[in-house]
């Protein structure tokens, strides 16, 4: 049973990824990608750990939690570029 | 036991699923910013927290390994969500926010994040007395 779920989560997240690459693309501003590269991370984050159940690996776990940070870091780097048009003043 | 573990591992991958999915797809269907910075929340609480507690369950039921990975990155997740949003949302409001459409305070202090500098270290709790209501039986003498 649980490969069927693992392909219905698989192609879930994917179509997000799609809906957010869209979304990237037509935006009608600067915040609005910002909030797209976001959810994008989140979503690749989804997509490693159930990468990591279908191959019975734990080393895309490391991989997730790296994706965290960096894209922690690189969302607020970006806003704070927005605001001030400099991030370590 | 093998069996339940199976039925609450696909459940929970099909729910979380679902959850990503309407996060997503709450980014392209709604109509401003700010309400389309409430949809991607579903995805990272619900969706990836879904997928987490699945893995986690797999590998200690299944696999007979118990592993924290998941637990941290959910953790990570859950902590630093709001800070994203609350930037995001600060980012729209000094770019695209009109200040006089924005809801008053209550107090006689500004929003935030528009106060100039020179502001910054007055108290903040300082609230706007309420007038003395003018009630029928003043009027009566």
């Amino acid at each position: 049973m649980i490969p069927y779920a693992l392909t219905f989560a698989f192609g879930c997240f994917g179509l997000s990824l799609l809906f957010n690459l869209y979304r990237i693309f037509v935006a009608p501003g600067v915040v609005d990608r910002v909030l797209a590269l976001d959810t994008m991370v989140i979503n690749i984050i989804a997509l490693l750990v159930l990468y990591g159940i279908n191959t019975h690996s734990a080393v895309y776990f490391e991989a997730g939690l790296l994706f965290a940070m960096t894209g922690f870091v690189s969302t607020v780097a970006y806003c704070k570029f927005i605001l001030r048009g400099d991030i370590i003043e | 036991m093998e069996q339940i573990a199976e039925i609450t591992i696909s459940v929970l991958l099909v729910a979380a699923g679902i959850f990503g999915l309407v996060g997503s797809f709450g980014l392209i269907k709604l109509p401003d910013t700010m309400t389309r910075l409430h949809a991607p929340t579903k995805a990272s609480t619900l969706g990836v927290g879904g997928v987490l507690l699945a893995s986690m369950l797999y590998f200690w039921i299944m696999r007979g390994q118990l592993s924290w990975h998941e637990f941290l990155i959910t953790m990570f997740i859950l902590l630093t969500a709001p800070i994203t949003a609350n930037f995001i949302a600060k980012a729209h409001m000094h770019r695209f926010g009109d200040k006089n459409t924005m809801p008053d305070t209550g107090t006689p202090r500004d929003w935030a994040t528009f106060e100039d500098e020179s502001k910054e270290m007055e108290p903040v709790m300082t609230r706007v007395e309420p007038k003395p209501k003018v009630t029928a039986s003043d009027h009566q003498f």
